[in-house]
């Protein structure tokens, strides 16, 4: 699997392409500033690149810029933003056009590597990975809600774990679930919150994700 | 017309006032510097201020003049020392009154406009007595002059104007400095009693670590996974505090954008309109931001507040934030600390903050920050009103001509006796008035130059000190 890696500090981009390249991916590039990464984004197209939001020259939100502008003109593409911290704006930017293959982590998230390696190939596959800060804060300003306060504590654990981009299989097995309890808990949580219910993993992540944004 | 003769009545009818006061003043003033009464000295002043506020009030209503009042800002109120006492050059009061009253004094003497109300009192009834024939021929003309005579003696300085503005500076100076130091004590305790425990923590499992990684394996393993989660923790605590010091997000997008992820993250349903020309500098980024984010944390937290709305916008140089919340009401700034630090860390940009918040609510808070728009306002040319543009081009286009061939070139053909005159005046006139003609030519020409120089130069002064001094000098 090609990966493209942008960050500008030396020994994070390093440690970075090591774990990658022991996971089996192969690094078709490393970049350290926003005009690189967009350029490399757009010729090499690789299956999944990871991305630092603050790069060189400005040092501001180069890298978020570069992989909104390359998700423009090629949709889908999939870009796993790492950033020192995350912002709801920036997630709602990343998932603003609905479509999958993207990822909004912690950079402190790398030290638990295949949690990581994980959320990379996640990403790569079309599915999300938002971290868990995220979505906390997420459930946080919806906590008024009615919907969400109708929850069963159970059920708030499995949405968390779904909003994050997990699968059923991984959230049975985070919560030592049956996959069957899982499966009913969803079923429960999309009718509490009035969505229409999904078997593909990433799309029903997409719907629960607009459902939080849209009523923050 | 009937009115302005009410006007001239009402300004003649003041005297009856005024020369009394005159007579007091003197004798008060007389007592207080030969007899040491200096007891006598404030009352006479605040007197005579009372009375030169009336005339700046009544010319500003009658005549459209505004006069601005020239005296210094009020002194503080003294503060104690460490022990309580309070400081007066080298004696020390267990009171603050005998300081206060000092200060006071000092402040009434040593300011300029003291002397110059004095001696507008003294000179008033003479100058009413003289304009009295204006007065009643031409009644609007002698009030138009009458008005200026005030202006003159009553009106700011270009010095009392700076002198305030040093004094405001300083105490908003002061302000700053301490919010600051304050600022970094917070932080400075933040990573000691946060980052740096933390770390410390780390690097002490570490070595027990070190010890076990032979003997026992298993446990040096599960000791590794406690620093790796201790040090996920201390990211998260120093992204705390780095929150508190400049957000992220704010160093990335501009206030427009780190306000929207406030309203994101706050638990009312905030709308944000934002309409900024561009990016402002970065610290009144900050105190803006700092701002609104502890008013929306206000008003979810106290007010209970379902929604919220803030509009920041810019008003030519100036920043204008208003935040508007469906609360409780009934904020008062002297309850809560919040208000007034938000106060303090606007006072360093010369911000005010205005609150309006009845008791059942809704609250509004509107700040605005002047003049803190890069590129604007403060940078731009003042323009020449278009009367004294023409006369300064009329001068520029005519001076050279008594200056050089009328001045110079005559004296100098003057001087080694050439016999050609041409068009040059001086040398057709008569032997003894040729060379007061020519010194006569270089002083006027010379002095074209220095109007034509002069004339927009003090113009743009007068422009600059109207724009240097605040004209909210809130914190006094």
């Amino acid at each position: 699997m090609n990966v493209l890696i942008a960050e500008d500090l030396y020994l994070l981009r390093d440690g970075l392409v090591h774990l990658l390249q022991a996971h089996g991916f192969t690094v078709v590039g490393a970049v350290d500033s926003g005009p690189e990464l967009l350029k490399g984004l757009l010729e090499l197209r690789p299956d999944v690149s990871i991305v630092d939001v603050r790069l060189p020259p400005t040092f501001t939100d180069e890298g978020l810029q570069a992989a909104l502008a390359a998700r423009t003109s090629v949709p889908g593409l999939p870009v796993l933003v790492l950033s020192q911290h995350v912002e709801q704006l920036y997630a709602r930017e990343l998932l603003a056009d609905g479509s999958g293959g993207i990822g909004y982590l912690l950079k402190d998230r790398v030290f638990n590597a295949e949690q990581f390696i994980d959320a990379v190939r996640r990403v790569a596959a079309g599915g999300t990975a938002m971290d868990p800060e995220v979505i906390a804060k997420l459930l946080a300003s919806n906590a008024r809600h009615e919907p969400l306060a109708a929850l069963t504590p159970r059920e708030r654990e499995v949405l968390e774990a779904m909003a994050e981009g997990r699968s059923n299989a991984a959230i049975s097995q985070r919560l030592y679930l049956s996959e069957s309890a899982v499966a009913k808990h969803t079923a429960n949580i999309f009718a509490k919150l009035g969505l229409a219910p999904s078997d593909d993993d990433n799309r029903r992540v997409l719907a629960v994700l607009a459902y939080l944004n849209s009523r923050a | 017309m009937l009115r302005r003769y009410g006007r001239v009545a009402v300004l003649l009818a003041l005297l009856a006032v005024e020369v009394p006061l005159v007579a007091v003043s003197v004798v008060m003033l007389v007592l207080s510097v030969a007899l040491g009464m200096v007891f006598l000295f404030p009352p006479q002043v605040r007197m005579v201020r009372r009375l030169a506020e009336l005339n700046r009030r009544l010319m500003r209503r009658w005549t459209g003049l505004a006069i601005e009042a020239p005296y210094l800002p009020k002194p503080p109120p003294p503060v104690p020392q460490a022990d309580g006492l309070y400081r007066y050059d080298r004696t020390l009061y267990k009171t603050p009154r005998v300081p206060a009253w000092s200060d006071r004094w000092k402040w009434l003497i040593t300011d300029p406009a003291t002397w110059r109300d004095d001696l507008w009192l003294l000179l008033e009834p003479l100058v009413k007595v003289l304009l009295a024939p204006v007065f009643l021929l031409l009644p609007a003309q002698g009030l138009r002059l009458y008005a200026l005579w005030s202006e003159l003696l009553l009106g700011a300085t270009a010095n009392s104007r700076l002198a305030g503005q040093v004094i405001h500076l300083q105490r908003t100076r002061n302000l700053a400095t301490d919010s600051q130091a304050a600022e970094m004590r917070r932080i400075e305790r933040d990573l000691h009693d946060g980052t740096q425990a933390r770390l410390v923590a780390i690097g002490m499992t570490l070595g027990a670590v070190e010890q076990l990684v032979d003997q026992d394996p298993a446990a040096a393993k599960a000791l590794l996974a406690k620093a790796r989660d201790a040090s996920s923790e201390t990211l998260t605590e120093l992204r705390r505090v780095i929150r508190g010091i400049h957000p992220p997000v704010l160093a990335e997008r501009g206030l427009g954008d780190a306000v929207r992820a406030l309203a994101i993250d706050s638990p009312m349903k905030v709308t944000v309109e934002v309409d900024l020309p561009q990016r402002l500098e970065a610290p009144v980024e900050a105190a803006a931001y700092f701002a609104v984010s502890e008013l929306l944390s206000n008003a979810a937290r106290h007010g209970d507040a379902r929604s919220a709305c803030v509009d920041i916008s810019a008003k030519n140089a100036d920043l204008r934030i208003t935040v508007t919340d469906d609360g409780l009401g009934g904020a008062d700034p002297a309850k809560g600390s919040g208000l007034a630090g938000i106060e303090r860390r606007l006072a360093a940009f010369d911000g005010v903050l205005a609150l309006n918040s009845p008791p059942g609510g809704p609250t509004t808070v509107t700040m605005e920050l002047p003049r803190v728009l890069p590129g604007q306002g403060a940078g731009r040319p003042s323009r020449l009103p278009r009367g004294k543009l023409a006369l300064v081009s009329l001068l520029w286009a005519t001076a050279w001509c008594p200056t050089f061939p009328q001045g110079f070139v005559a004296a100098i053909f003057k001087i080694f006796g050439v016999r050609e005159k041409t068009w040059f005046l001086a040398l057709h006139l008569p032997p003894a008035w040729q060379w007061p003609t020519i010194i006569g030519m270089i002083m006027l020409g010379l002095t074209m130059h220095v109007m034509a120089i002069r004339i927009p130069v003090t113009h743009s002064r007068e422009r600059w000190m109207a724009e240097a001094t605040p004209t909210r000098p809130w914190c006094s």
